[in-house]
């Protein structure tokens, strides 16, 4: 009787304890958002919504705005997006369909292993490797045939949105790849061999069945890829020129929040700054929070039920 | 004719663009390795394991210090993490499958998981390291821990979630009691993946730089304490390479092929007990 009523108590307990550690992840999260809100304070009561438009960012005169990080944020990550999608999903497709079955597990893991360099190292390998031969050859000649665009105009300095697009679309091609060649396998095998019965190429099962078929997978793939390029700080912090001007070209040097965050956070003095500094965190943290969200729901629903 | 033609042409195009693809990915892979492979080589000696760093201008030194304090952060980090992570984990298999807090917490575990680093570095400043006056090493290590626990957590769900229902119903038709059943049988049955999803939390911020700026700092000197700002790998490979000095430069390559081998190896370390773990279950 006694030993029972010890059980339950135990029983209890157990359950007690790691429903606290788990609420525990739900506060930090919550702790996170409060903690960045009202230490942000200062530079929202300052200059409220137009934080978000202003483009001026001077510790100086403390005026500060967040247009520019801001605008490189999302250039960066839709450059990055331009290059790794289709890439992606082609290796995605190499690994799911075509690659003879013996290549597909070592290839896989070698294109997961691309996640599991540091982004130091990428940022690292982008200044001192990439850039100066973007500077030397492929950004002379890109001016050159493009007849005068201002997308490709200003100095070739190798460093700027261009290569910091470049080093983020290697990042999460493995992120995008594994996820959608996962979302591939998931498709039936019967929906592929109907198709190929009726005599559809390859390539036509994968544009009207496969892709169909995991198509709330690949956005999730897609938005998870996005989630980490838009947060990621060192890589881009070595190679996007951290300078605060607005340009048309991607020749030029610009900056990111994450790579404003990680050169200025220390050097802040003042309490507007540092405040301003923080809120760039807030806005950063909430766009990722709906981008790696929508990821989150695309994924389970993908994973769920399939199909349309 | 035609038509069927063109349908063979495209198909060949596309899947022809495809391996393509792949075989970027692969060339990336190893450009990126090979460059810090050759670059990094050169730097590593008896002297980058044992001394202090130089000053700067000075031929020689060594990142000592910073070895052994990545060292520590990591393992601290680890200590924190591990517990808390998996007995949430527990939680989200064993009762919070439908639960609204399982919900929740797993909703969120799955987006830390992907969540800017720098902005949990901004947090641990505005939370320790301010209101301490200090940088220190204990923060550098409670920011790890944070971008580990997400990882522990669900990867420990995914772990017990892959223990046979047999063993559950062996334990409990003994009159086992849940914990006990869960202490004595379903934890032992899961050590393999657990510990797994530990050294993919290990690897996933041993390389991490952000999170480490603005609470463990720097220092060029031996850490008497975690109270006092830490040197650590990944800051010092930043500055190094942000330096002037070409031998700053060259330490910060060996740095770079220290870290990057460190956490291949945890890598394909996690693969090698996955898959082993799969053929013996």
């Amino acid at each position: 009787m006694n030993d029972s009523k010890q059980n339950l108590w135990g029983d209890l307990v157990f359950r007690g304890l790691t429903a606290t550690f788990a609420a525990g992840i739900a506060l930090l999260f919550i702790a996170l958002l409060a903690e960045l809100w009202h230490e942000s304070r200062p530079a929202i009561d300052q200059f409220g919504f137009s934080f978000l438009t202003s483009h001026e960012w001077n510790p100086v005169t403390v005026k500060f705005g967040a247009l520019i990080p801001i605008v490189g944020t999302l250039v960066s990550t839709i450059l990055a997006l331009l290059f790794a999608v289709p890439l992606s999903l082609g290796i995605a497709l190499f690994l799911a369909e075509l690659a003879p079955h013996w290549l597909r597990a070592p290839f896989g893991t070698a294109i997961e292993l691309l996640a599991a360099i540091p982004s130091i190292v990428y940022g690292m390998w982008g200044l001192f490797v990439l850039s100066p031969l973007l500077a030397d050859h492929v950004q002379p000649w890109l001016q050159k045939f493009s007849g005068g665009l201002p997308f490709f105009a200003g100095p070739t300095m190798g460093i700027g949105m261009l290569t910091a697009g470049l080093v983020l679309t290697l990042m999460i091609i493995p992120f995008i790849a594994s996820v959608s060649r996962d979302v591939f396998l998931m498709v039936p095998t019967h929906l592929k061999e109907a198709a190929y019965g009726m005599g559809c190429t390859t390539w036509e099962v994968v544009r009207d069945i496969m892709i169909p078929y995991g198509k709330k997978g690949i956005a999730g793939a897609v938005f998870l890829g996005m989630g980490r390029a838009l947060g990621e700080t060192m890589a881009v912090t070595f190679v996007i020129g951290n300078a605060y001007h607005l340009s048309w070209s991607l020749f030029a040097p610009g900056n990111s929040i994450a790579s404003t965050l990680a050169n200025e956070f220390t050097e802040a003095d003042g309490t507007v700054y540092l405040a301003s500094l923080i809120e760039l965190g807030l806005v950063l943290f909430l766009i990722t929070f709906i981008v790696l969200g929508l990821a989150q729901i695309w994924l389970r629903k993908g994973q769920s039920g399939g199909g349309r | 004719m035609n038509i069927i033609f063109r349908r063979r042409v495209v198909n060949s195009l596309v899947l022809g663009l495809s391996g393509l693809a792949a075989a970027f990915g692969l060339f990336m892979l190893t450009w990126i390795l090979g460059d810090v492979a050759i670059k990094g080589a050169g730097a590593i000696n008896w002297q980058f394991f044992t001394e202090l760093p130089a000053p700067p201008g000075m031929e020689g030194g060594g990142l000592a210090n910073a070895i052994v304090g990545t060292l520590l952060m990591t393992g601290t980090a680890a200590l924190i993490a591990v517990p808390f992570g998996v007995l949430a984990g527990t939680y989200l298999a064993e009762f919070g499958y439908n639960t609204v807090l399982g919900r929740i917490a797993r909703f969120i575990s799955d987006i830390l998981v992907s969540a800017p680093s720098i902005v949990i570095g901004v947090f641990v400043y505005l939370v320790m390291v301010k209101p301490m006056h200090n940088f220190s090493g204990w923060a550098g290590a409670c920011s790890l821990a944070i971008i580990m626990l997400p990882v522990v957590s669900r990867t420990t769900e995914e772990m017990l979630k892959l223990v046979a229902p047999e063993m559950r119903e062996a334990a409990l038709a003994l009159g086992a009691p849940y914990w006990k059943m869960m202490t004595g049988v379903i934890y032992r049955a899961a050590s393999t993946g657990i510990f797994t999803g530990v050294i993919l939390a290990v690897a996933r911020v041993a390389g991490e730089t952000a999170p480490l700026l603005f609470t463990a700092l720097n220092s060029p000197y031996w850490m008497h304490s975690m109270n006092e700002p830490m040197a650590n790998l990944t800051v010092v490979l930043f500055n190094y390479a942000m330096s002037p000095y070409d031998d700053w430069h060259r330490l910060a390559w060996g740095a770079a092929l220290l870290i990057t081998m460190a956490v291949l190896v945890l890598n394909i370390l996690t693969r090698l007990l996955l898959s082993r773990k799969r053929r013996t279950s």
